[in-house]
């Protein structure tokens, strides 16, 4: 079954949310989900077109109270 | 993989934007498919000597902002640059020899001196970026 793994970058600017992302999407299994918490917007911003431009899955972005939480899923 | 994904960037200066800017070019582009030659010289070589811990001069009011801000630390963003991604960094070899330094005076994700004949080959039809 498919997990889901929080990453909590908050405090981090750009490209350390990203950074953060990818060490952890090589450690999590293909299918599984992982959420990212950034308060960079630019991360917020980005982290979507690296997902799109290396093959992942985007599921979807919201902000809340200055963090924005981004969720993608571990494709290939 | 073809020459169009090499991206070199050449490292030189001693201030904290430029080695920050060159970090995150060389980190972000290893982990987006490109292949990614750091190529280390003059001024900037010292701070990837084994645990060096210098703290890089602000040239400007964004440099000096950025301190104690939570932005990643350029040598991070280069050993992860190796660590997660396709980059090799290599120590121009004129400034190694100026500095007397030898292979194993340089981090481990530093890769051997490299000559600008070599440099200048491998970078050939790629992106190369300055700072």
């Amino acid at each position: 079954m498919a997990e889901k793994k929080l990453i909590d970058a908050r405090g981090s600017f750009c490209p350390g949310p990203l950074m953060e992302l990818i060490a952890a999407m090589k450690m999590v299994a293909v299918g599984d989900e992982i959420e990212i918490l950034s308060t960079d917007k630019g991360s917020a911003a980005e982290i979507p077109q690296w997902i799109n431009k290396v093959g992942h899955e985007y599921i979807g972005s919201h902000e809340e109270a200055g963090v924005w939480h981004v969720n993608v899923k571990r494709s290939k | 993989m073809s020459e169009a994904n090499r991206i070199s960037v050449v490292v030189v200066s001693d201030k904290r934007e430029q080695l920050q800017m060159a970090a995150m070019i060389a980190s972000v582009g290893a982990v987006s498919g490109n292949e990614v030659l750091v190529f280390l010289s003059m001024n900037a070589l010292r701070y990837f000597a084994r645990g060096a811990d210098i703290e890089a001069p602000a040239e400007g009011p964004v440099g000096e902002l950025m301190r104690g801000k939570g932005v990643p630390a350029f040598k991070t963003l280069f050993e992860q640059a190796v660590s997660l991604g396709d980059a090799k960094i290599h120590p121009c070899s004129m400034a190694m020899d100026i500095l007397g330094f030898e292979r194993e005076h340089l981090e481990d994700y530093v890769g051997e001196a490299m000559g600008l004949t070599m440099f200048l080959d491998q970078a050939k039809g790629g992106q190369v970026w300055s700072f």
